[in-house]
């Protein structure tokens, strides 16, 4: 029988100086899947990877693989030899690439050929079959984060755990370096645990997504649901919903809440929230679209449409967030070509629109 | 003045004609030197990663121990050997005081601490996260030390050496467990001792320049690696 998850902890605790910085009741991972773990700086992702991969004792806690509960000693270093770990650094040792990338099967006694073959097989994945025999000490930093990982892939391991691999290098070097992780592991199915607090590796990366935040996980779910629907303000906050405004529902119209938020606004969103229920109104600045405010606005298919003064405009390259005032403070985030169309500057009047399937509703207690 | 330059054109010549008095006291003092540092190294290397890589209570006191015991003086250690190997005491039974053995034995006592001592802090120097990585990659225990000690090659020849350089010089314990017995226990710096204070300034300064050398070679290499260390 094939067992139901690769990787599986139970009720994990990490104390630190008195402190609870790891509460995990329960973790999987199923056999395949690539589950990226999300959360702020701090939020006890390296803890929770570190204890997953047998590298540090949790104060509490069961920690199984393929339905085999580890227990410490022997039994531990032969399950880690059937993992392998990639951190946020390269940590090459002294020597060569081709001696750092064989490493780890050569602490496993494996045979010369199998080595070789192996060895090369994955210096040539990741693009460093040229860099075999320099000195580690020379790679620039993309060359030795792609030996890191060609010596973590070479070990072909059971469950693979990424700590945020890419955090430190340059922005061009971690776009290409994520687009050949990305393909390497849909190609070999290796079942993944990363961890990363940069939204986009977790979405480029991801089949499921956990978010972390304070020791706990919050939320776990598919990218597309953790990302639109946030389970609560701080995780919605996290994934990028800039736009988290106080209300109350009024109405329920056949799955479309009305809400009433400050500024005597009301906003439609999809959602079974009944009347009188107090929401979180969680909207991302992507979804707003900016048009020149008109009286009689011409038809949208867009349900929400909020009359909105610029209050500032912060540039990013291609795209410029909008801060707006309609009664409530907004953020909008439109492509700069747009931004200078409508001629926006700061007190121009706008219309704000948005859906009412771009709305997503948190209730609160 | 005199007295000096002819010291040290006797030396000279006792040197470039290869007195065999003169080579033999070399020969001894690099064989109980040598046996000594090889003897700490073996025992020193392991015991001062394994200080540096687990924490168990009474560490600090065993730390501060072997704090103190690199700068112990010669003299102490060769009274507290003298003591040990005395006829009727504890190790007498052995009857090996005043042999080159008592001496290989206080030189150990002088090197170890310090081989211990600097393994400790050059393992301990290494970056936690490296370590961190071996055990990752599936290193047992042993290999991670290993691989730890490769990691740190030159700063733990350095270690080596200085043990080495502490006991190739140093006088009061070889003194007094030896003997400076003629041909059987006498080395250079007992025979340094003895012929100037009996007046042999020229073969007290072959001696003594032989002395230099070797310690001149071994503080060369250190301070090599300390370079290299800062250039890197």
């Amino acid at each position: 029988m094939t067992p139901q998850y690769a990787l599986e902890a139970n009720e994990l605790i990490v104390n630190r100086g008195g402190r609870r910085i790891l509460d995990v009741p329960s973790f999987q991972a199923t056999s395949g899947e690539v589950l990226a773990v999300i959360g702020p700086n701090g939020s006890g992702k390296t803890t929770l990877i570190q204890c997953l991969a047998l590298l540090l004792n949790p104060d509490s806690g069961i920690i199984s693989y393929n339905d085999h509960r580890i227990s410490g000693g022997r039994s531990a270093l032969h399950q880690r030899r059937r993992l392998a770990v990639v951190f946020q650094e390269p940590l090459l040792l002294r020597g060569t690439v081709h001696d750092n990338v064989s490493l780890g099967l050569r602490l496993r006694g494996f045979s010369h050929e199998e080595i070789t073959s192996r060895v090369n097989r994955w210096l040539e994945r990741f693009g460093i079959a040229g860099l075999a025999n320099r000195q580690a000490a020379t790679l620039s930093g993309g060359e030795a984060q792609r030996a890191s990982l060609a010596r973590a892939f070479a070990l072909e391991p059971d469950v693979m755990f990424l700590d945020e691999p890419f955090a430190a290098l340059d922005a061009p070097t971690r776009q290409s370096l994520t687009g050949e992780l990305s393909q390497v592991l849909r190609e070999t199915r290796t079942t993944t645990v990363m961890v990363t607090h940069n939204r986009n590796e977790a979405l480029a990366l991801g089949d499921r997504v956990a978010v972390l935040m304070e020791g706990q996980i919050r939320q776990t779910g598919t990218p597309q649901s953790v990302f639109t629907y946030p389970a609560d303000e701080a995780v919605a906050a996290f994934v990028g919903v800039e736009n988290i405004l106080q209300g109350t529902v009024i109405a329920q119209n056949g799955g479309v809440a009305v809400v009433s938020i400050a500024g005597g606004r009301n906003i439609d969103a999809v959602s079974d929230l009944v009347e009188g229920q107090p929401a979180a109104v969680c909207l991302r600045p992507e979804d707003i679209t900016l048009t020149a405010y008109e009286k009689n606005a011409a038809w949208t298919s867009a349900r929400n449409r909020l009359p909105c003064r610029v209050v500032g405009l912060s540039p990013g390259g291609a795209q410029t967030r909008v801060h707006l005032d309609c009664g409530t403070g907004l953020v909008a985030l439109i492509t700069t070509r747009s931004c200078q169309e409508l001629g926006l500057i700061p007190g121009k009047e706008v219309t704000a629109s948005f859906k009412a399937t771009s709305v997503h509703l948190i209730p609160r207690r | 003045m005199e007295l000096i330059l002819e010291g040290i054109v006797q030396g000279f010549w006792l040197l470039v004609r290869g007195d065999p008095e003169v080579w033999q006291v070399v020969f001894l003092s690099l064989a109980v030197s040598v046996s000594a540092t090889a003897i700490s190294l073996c025992v020193g290397v392991p015991t001062g990663a394994g200080l540096a890589l687990n924490r168990f209570p009474g560490r600090q006191v065993i730390v501060s121990l072997i704090n103190t015991g690199m700068g112990a003086p010669p003299v102490v250690v060769g009274l507290i050997v003298t003591i040990f190997l005395w006829r009727n005491g504890p190790l007498g039974i052995l009857h090996l005081l005043y042999t080159p053995s008592a001496m290989v034995i206080a030189q150990c006592v002088i090197s170890l601490p310090i081989i211990i001592g600097f393994t400790m802090a050059t393992v301990q120097q290494i970056d936690s996260k490296l370590r961190l990585q071996i055990i990752a990659l599936g290193a047992s225990r042993a290999q991670m030390v290993w691989l730890l000690l490769k990691e740190t090659h030159l700063p733990l020849l350095a270690a080596v050496m200085a043990g080495f350089g502490a006991v190739i010089s140093e006088v009061g314990a070889s003194m007094m467990v030896g003997g400076n017995i003629e041909g059987q226990t006498r080395v250079l710096t007992t025979a340094t001792v003895m012929e100037t204070g009996k007046g042999n300034f020229g073969l007290a300064i072959a001696l003594g320049a032989i002395l230099m050398v070797l310690v001149y070679l071994v503080n060369f290499f250190l301070t090599y690696v300390q370079q290299r260390g800062r250039v890197r």
